[in-house]
This record gives C-alpha cells, sequence and structure tokens, in this order.
C-alpha cells in the first residue's frame, strides 16, 4: 500500500490527521464520511499512525472461510464480528454500547438528507427500532444489532477487493 | 391496444416495401409512364430518349432516381418500427430477447422477398456490415465501459480473450478436423486449415449479442464486465487467426517459422490497434479543446475521430475494434470536460441512437440473410459444430477460471462461470467473416454452419439463459424484501464501504495507475483541456454543489407517511415509500453503483433539464425555510440545514486549491 510511498502529505510525519482525510473530495460528499474518519482516530487522538490506519483497514480484508478455529487464537480482525463492531460504532458516537433513538435518527438524517420530512424520518426511525430492539430499551445494542443483519452477507458486502 | 394494431399496420406496410420493390423490374427497361415530357427537356431518368410529342406531365413517378436511398431508409424504418412494437407489446420482451425477435423479423421479411422474387433476398455483405454496422455499436460500448471496473478486471478479462480464444480455436478446429476424418465421404475434402479458419471464425464471443442478452439481465456489474469485456478485447485474437489461417491457406506450404510469425502478428494488431486509438484518442481531445467558439460541431469531432481510428486502423489490418474502444476510452474525460453540456449530452444521445439502429438493423438482416438458395446441409458437420462449441468454451471456461481464481481476491463463483460459459453467444461478425472466406467447395456448408450456430446461440441460448441465471440465483440484485432496519444497515455499510473503498484508492492506489494520474494531472490535462475548465474556484463549486443538491430535492417527492406513535404493523405502501426513499438516496449519492450502460436510456443525469433549476430553486428555497419551522427540535433541523448545505462541501473543495 502506497501510504509512506506515493502521498507527498505523509512522507514527512508518517501519521494522519483529518484534514488529510478530508482532501478526498468523495469522502467529504459521502452522506457518513465525517464519522468514517472519525473511526480511523481513536477516542481522544488526534492522528493515526500507520500501524492503526493498517489495523482499522484489516476489518475490511475478506474473510476466509476455511480457517482452522482454535480457542487459543485471538479472533481476527476481520471476522464478521468484528465487522459488525465496526459498522456499529459508526452509529453509537458516544460509545455507551447501544445505539439510542437519537444516533439513528442524526445516521438517518445525513444519510436521507432533504429527501424526506421530519415525520418520515421519525417513522422509519420508529420502525427500525421496533424491528430490531428484543429487550424494549428503545435503543439497539450491539447483539440486536448483530441479529438484525443476520440475513446480510456481511463477509461479501464489508470486503474490499484489494487486488484483482 | 389501438397504438400497437397502428404500429403493426404500418410494420406490414414497411414489410411489403421490400416485395414491391422487388417486383419492379431494373433500370434498364423503359418506363412507360416515365417518358420525357416534351421534346426540348432532357429526360433525367437516363436511358430514355425518345422525341414523342406528349403533353406536359403532371405527375410522374421517377423511382430510380432515389432508388439506393430510398431503400436503404426503408430498411432502417422497417428495423426501427420493429423495434418500438417490441417496446410496446409488454410481456413478450421479458421472455423472449430483443436480437430473437428481430430475427425473426427478418426471417419473415427475408421469406417475403423471396416468396415474391424467387431469387435469395438482399444479403448483408461483408463490407457493409464492417465498416457501417459494426463500428457504432462498438464506439458506442466503448464509450460506456465502466473504466474503473474494466481496468481493475483486465487482467482476468485479458486471460479469457486471449487465451479463452486460443484455447476455443484450436479445440473446435482440431476436433472438427478429427469428424472430417471420421466421414470422409461427406466431409472429405476439408482440410485442416479449412477447419482451422472455421474454428477462428465461430469461436469468437460477439459483443453485440452478449450486450443485447445481457441487457435485459440484472447480473452483478463484476459479471457483466467480464463476458463483455472479453467479447471486445477477442477481437483482436479472432481477427488475427482468421487473417492468418486464410493467408495459410493461399500458401504452397505452411512452416514453423510461419506459425512463429503469426504469433507475433497477434501482438503487432492488439498493440498497433491500440496505440491508432490513442493518437485519434489524443488528437480528438486536443481538437476538442478549441471548439468553444463553434460548440454545435463538438460532438462531431467524436464520431469522426473515433470513426477514422478505426478505418486506419482497418487499412493497416489492425484490430479496428481495439483501436475505437481505445480511442473511445482515451478521449472521454477530456472531450467531457471540454465541450459544453449540450454537446456532451448530443454525444451521448446520438451514440445510443446510432448503436441502436446499427444492431437493429444487423439483427434483421441476419434474418433475412438465412433465406438463401445456397445452403448445403451435413448433419454430422452442423451438430458436431455445435456440440464442440459448447463444450470447448465451457471446458474452456472452467480451466481458465480455476488459474484465475487463485490470483483474484474476488473469485468467479461457479454460477458465473456458468454464466460466462453459457453466455458466450456468436452473432453478426461470425456470420460476415464466413462470407469472406474465399471460394472452396465446401464453402457453402460452412455458411450454412454458422448460420444454425448463430441462431441457435442467440435463440436458445439467448431465451433459456434468463430463467437458468433466476434459477442458479447468481448474485444479482436482491429481490428480496428485506426489513427497514436491514435496510438502513445495508445502506450504511454500503456508504461505508465506498468511504473506505475512497480511503484506500487514494492511497492504496496500483503503482502505475498513480503514476499515470499523475501524469495525467501534470501534462495531459494541461495541454488537452481547456484553460477555464481547469480549477473553478471553491465558491462556484459550492454553488454548483449546492444546484445539484436542489435538483435532487426537486424530485417528486414521495407520499406523505401517516405518522402514529403506537407500534403498529406498517402498510405495504408505507413500507414501499420508505424502501423507495432509502433506495433513491443511495442511487443518487453513489454514482459508482449505478450502471450507466443501458442500450434503451441514458443515464439520468444526463437528461437533466437545466433550464428548470433557477424557478425551482426559488421554490424550494422557501420549502425548506418552512420544514424548518415545522421541525419538532428547531436545533436538529437548523443543524441539519447547516451541516447539508455549505459545510460539507465546503471542507472537500477548500482542499483542493
Amino acid at each position: 500500500m502506497g501510504f509512506n510511498g506515493t502521498s507527498p502529505l505523509l512522507d514527512q510525519r508518517g501519521e494522519l490527521r483529518p484534514e488529510d482525510f478530508g482532501a478526498i473530495r468523495e469522502l467529504s460528499m459521502n452522506p457518513i464520511g465525517d464519522r468514517i474518519i472519525s473511526a480511523f482516530f481513536s477516542p481522544g487522538k488526534e492522528t493515526v499512525d500507520f500501524a492503526s490506519f493498517v489495523r482499522i483497514l484489516a476489518h475490511f480484508h475478506p474473510t476466509e472461510t476455511s480457517r482452522s478455529r482454535d480457542g487459543v487464537q485471538p479472533e481476527p480482525a476481520n471476522s464478521r464480528t468484528r465487522k459488525l463492531k465496526f459498522a456499529f460504532q459508526l452509529y453509537d458516537q458516544d460509545r455507551d454500547g447501544k445505539i439510542s433513538r437519537e444516533e439513528l435518527l442524526q445516521v438517518l438524517r445525513t444519510m436521507l438528507e432533504m429527501q424526506v420530512t421530519e415525520e418520515q424520518l421519525q417513522s422509519i426511525a420508529e420502525r427500525a427500532i421496533q424491528e430490531a430492539d428484543l429487550d424494549q430499551d428503545d435503543a439497539i445494542s450491539f447483539d440486536e444489532f448483530r441479529k438484525s443483519l443476520e440475513k446480510v452477507d456481511i463477509d461479501h458486502k464489508m470486503s474490499i477487493r484489494f487486488l484483482s | 391496444m389501438a397504438a400497437l394494431w397502428t404500429l403493426s399496420l404500418l410494420l406490414s406496410a414497411c414489410l411489403f416495401w421490400p416485395a414491391c420493390l422487388a417486383l419492379t423490374p431494373p433500370a434498364e427497361l423503359p418506363q412507360p409512364h416515365n417518358l420525357p415530357p416534351s421534346l426540348g427537356f432532357n429526360s433525367s431518368d437516363g436511358s430514355l430518349s425518345v422525341d414523342l410529342p406528349m403533353a406536359l406531365r403532371v405527375f410522374s413517378v421517377d423511382y430510380h432516381h432515389v432508388q439506393a436511398p430510398f431503400e436503404i431508409v426503408l430498411w432502417i424504418m422497417l428495423a426501427s418500427l420493429a423495434k418500438l412494437g417490441f417496446h410496446w407489446s409488454g410481456r413478450v420482451p421479458a421472455v423472449v430477447p430483443e436480437s430473437c425477435l428481430l430475427i425473426m423479423v427478418g426471417l419473415l421479411v427475408g421469406g417475403v422477398i423471396y416468396g415474391v422474387r424467387h431469387s435469395a433476398p438482399p444479403t448483408l455483405s461483408a463490407d457493409a456490415f464492417f465498416l457501417f454496422l459494426l463500428p457504432p455499436i462498438v464506439l458506442d460500448a466503448g464509450y460506456f465501459l465502466p473504466g474503473k471496473l474494466f481496468f481493475e478486471n483486465l487482467g482476468t478479462i485479458l486471460w479469457y480473450a486471449v487465451l479463452g480464444t486460443l484455447w476455443n480455436v484450436l479445440g473446435i478446429g482440431l476436433s472438427l478436423y478429427g469428424v472430417c476424418l471420421l466421414a470422409p465421404s461427406s466431409l472429405g475434402d476439408i482440410s485442416l486449415l479449412h477447419c482451422l479458419l472455421f474454428g477462428s471464425l465461430i469461436a469468437a464471443v460477439d459483443p453485440v449479442a452478449v450486450l443485447s442478452v445481457f441487457q435485459e439481465m440484472h447480473v452483478n456489474d463484476q459479471l457483466h464486465i467480464l463476458v463483455f469485456g472479453e467479447s471486445l478485447l477477442n477481437d483482436a485474437v479472432t481477427v488475427v487467426l482468421y487473417k492468418l489461417f486464410e493467408s495459410f491457406l493461399r500458401l504452397p506450404s505452411v512452416s514453423g517459422l510461419d506459425v512463429l510469425l503469426g504469433g507475433c502478428r497477434v501482438l503487432v494488431v492488439g498493440l498497433g490497434g491500440l496505440f491508432v486509438g490513442l493518437f485519434f484518442g489524443l488528437v480528438a481531445a486536443l481538437t476538442s479543446r478549441f471548439t468553444s467558439r463553434a460548440q454545435v460541431i463538438a460532438p462531431l469531432f467524436v464520431f469522426l475521430y473515433s470513426y477514422l481510428s478505426y478505418l486506419t486502423s482497418e487499412m493497416l489490418h489492425l484490430s479496428g475494434i481495439m483501436a475505437i474502444v481505445t480511442c473511445a476510452v482515451t478521449m472521454k474525460q477530456y472531450v467531457e470536460a471540454n465541450v459544453s453540456e449540450r454537446s456532451k449530452t448530443s454525444i451521448q444521445y446520438f451514440l445510443k441512437m446510432w448503436s441502436s439502429v446499427s444492431e437493429t438493423l444487423i439483427f434483421i438482416f441476419l434474418g433475412v440473410s438465412t433465406i438463401q438458395d445456397v445452403h448445403m446441409w451435413s448433419w454430422s458437420f452442423v451438430c458436431s459444430t455445435l456440440l464442440l462449441c459448447l463444450i470447448w468454451r465451457a471446458t474452456g471456461v472452467l480451466l481458465l477460471t480455476a488459474v484465475v481464481n487463485k490470483l483474484r481476491r474476488n473469485t468467479v463463483t461457479f454460477r458465473d462461470q456458468f454464466i460466462i460459459a453459457y453466455g458466450g453467444l456468436r452473432g453478426a461478425i461470425c456470420f460476415s467473416l464466413v462470407f469472406l472466406i474465399d471460394d472452396f467447395p465446401k464453402k457453402r456448408l460452412f455458411i450454412t454452419t454458422t448460420i444454425v450456430v448463430i441462431l441457435f446461440t442467440v435463440f436458445v441460448q439467448g431465451m433459456t439463459i434468463k430463467p437458468l441465471v433466476e434459477l442458479l440465483d447468481v448474485k444479482r440484485k436482491k429481490r428480496a424484501l428485506p426489513t427497514v432496519s436491514e435496510e438502513i444497515h445495508s445502506r450504511l455499510i454500503d456508504h461505508l464501504l465506498a468511504g473506505i473503498e475512497d480511503v484506500v484508492g487514494y492511497w492504496g492506489q496500483h503503482y502505475w495507475k498513480d503514476k499515470f494520474e499523475q501524469f495525467n494531472k501534470k501534462y495531459l490535462r494541461r495541454f488537452l483541456i481547456r484553460d477555464d475548465h481547469q480549477a473553478p474556484s471553491s465558491i462556484l463549486r459550492v454553488y454548483q454543489e449546492l444546484e445539484r443538491r436542489d435538483q435532487r430535492g426537486d424530485e417528486e417527492a414521495p407520499p406523505l407517511v401517516d405518522t402514529r406513535s403506537d407500534s403498529r404493523p406498517l402498510l405495504p405502501e408505507e413500507m414501499d415509500s420508505i424502501r423507495r426513499i432509502l433506495s433513491r438516496n443511495l442511487q443518487n449519492f453513489n454514482n459508482k453503483q449505478t450502471r450507466a450502460y443501458s442500450r434503451h436510456t441514458l443515464h439520468q443525469d444526463a437528461t437533466m433539464d437545466r433550464t428548470r433549476k433557477p424557478l425551482h430553486r426559488h421554490q424550494s428555497l422557501g420549502e425548506r425555510y418552512t420544514f424548518n419551522t415545522q421541525g419538532e427540535d428547531g436545533e436538529f433541523s437548523g443543524s441539519r440545514r447547516g451541516r447539508a448545505g455549505l459545510s460539507r462541501s465546503h471542507t472537500g473543495t477548500v482542499k483542493d486549491i
């Protein structure tokens, strides 16, 4: 990967700051672009170094299906659970382990922009929480999140083709 | 219903015109009602100069004056009306692909002409096909080629195109020779070289047929680009092998050196076509830089230069298809940056129109040309050709994929392989090539066999591929209705992946691609693109961004959903509207996922009417303001407006300067 080699911004420092991500035009037009950027940085830190950068991107490596499982090995970064956890944290900005109705509304609002009215947004969020919330605490925990996505092929959806 | 009847009346009228034309005697004989009106005048239709004292003709018909263009226009008219008719008859296009229907119309017309004239109807001449009918289709395909996906999969595509075609050609040729040896009585005079020649023209997958059938199937983009890219690039190999075997046939003997030279020719033909296309593409881009004062003819340059590249490479016996595709791919980004919006739309629209007409004509002529006197039938040859084509293609795809999957991250699944193998349709290129063979005793057999293979692949494979795809459940756009949470979370993940891909793409680019981008920015773009288009100031870009968002907001708002706070199951309409909201938003935003290539329509952006914008902008601003006052929580609405408007695009654009 050309982290250190190709981009002139990085040679001097070997670290990334949020502004460097901002230079990617498509990312700035992405509705959840800023959330993605902040996902690279550990809470409180202003910079991310190469190792952490790679660790984050390792989540998107395609899962190998034929791995032998022994309990000793730590769970790989690109397992389904870790991928889902990454997605979960995009919602859960305050890291309390739950997606509250407000957090869901915020994400919905950025994704749907000005296409919908406030009432429609409320009803969509209401419906989503209804479907997923099993313990009736008006928020979606990680397990509920995972359960609601059990039919989706996360392994394929959240993998990047680094080479073809 | 009434429309359908009028359309079919028009269609049958057009059908009978050629029949009537067939009845008119050839031009040499004098037409009794075309006598020159009086002594002093010259006759416009050539031969007759009888000086009879006749009265002035008030009304006369001079058909031969306009015969050639008239007939051409009538054929095109027939093709277009047939196309219209099929799209009007609701259920039929879903079952039978358009190419089949067109061939059937062609068969009908050919039959009528044959029945009336008792001689063969006009056939598709190879020159007309290669010089006039094929280029628009290939140009259209090349112009709308999804560049990123194509280059990502280029290795695999080349692998299939070059090696796969070689495998097919040699396999089919050699096994056909084996079949001929087994039946020496009827097929004994077909030599090995003839079999190889036949193999080379029948093995090639045809882009026209493939496109028209895959059009109606919605397979995933990767599969589409694999099959389509392969059909485009195998032209180089096909052309070389065909010409090679043809020249071998003319040589008294073939030595090892000739074979080696043949191998070099593949490289020369392929790369030569590439360079010719590159050259013309760059010249076209440069020319378009200066079209600001004569914007009306800017689209013309696109077509002229592409056609010129095709003709030049055909002249040099290089691969014309590769040249025209390369030309289109090269000039696209520069031309689109240089010409006005209207010119851009014109280019796209005309490309679609011409390629559509061309394709329709090709299929109709395929049908017409099938009706001939010159068929020679041989059960063993025809059936074995069909079988061998299928078998060799299947084994070729299996073998090649087994190797290439080890090198790819995204494997080509078994189901994809089936579609690639089964979707290898043959079309008009084979047909024209078989007519070009030098005459030898069994040429008619080859022609008949080619026609049978084409009809078989287009009809049988074309019609059954869709049910088979549904049966095998190839990875397509999902039809199963997901729950709302699934939709929302899936959308989030899609956005996330798009963002990550942008990050990775930005910093993890392949070395050569990165180098090319730097070269592009430093030299090519400065040279080929007009100066005032190069770096619009950030304010202008913010303004453009706002306009774009306004326009999206102008689109018809979905019906208001009934809001109730108690939990009740949502009605299907409400779920539908929610789903529509979610899906439309993703389409609007994530341009990478919308497939621009469609034979029948242009991509949505290109057809938006710019002139409506200023009026709507004021309205929508007013609307947005009233939304904000109605919002339950003013703080949220305010922040929403602020965020959605300037801030995001601003952070994006400031950095670009």
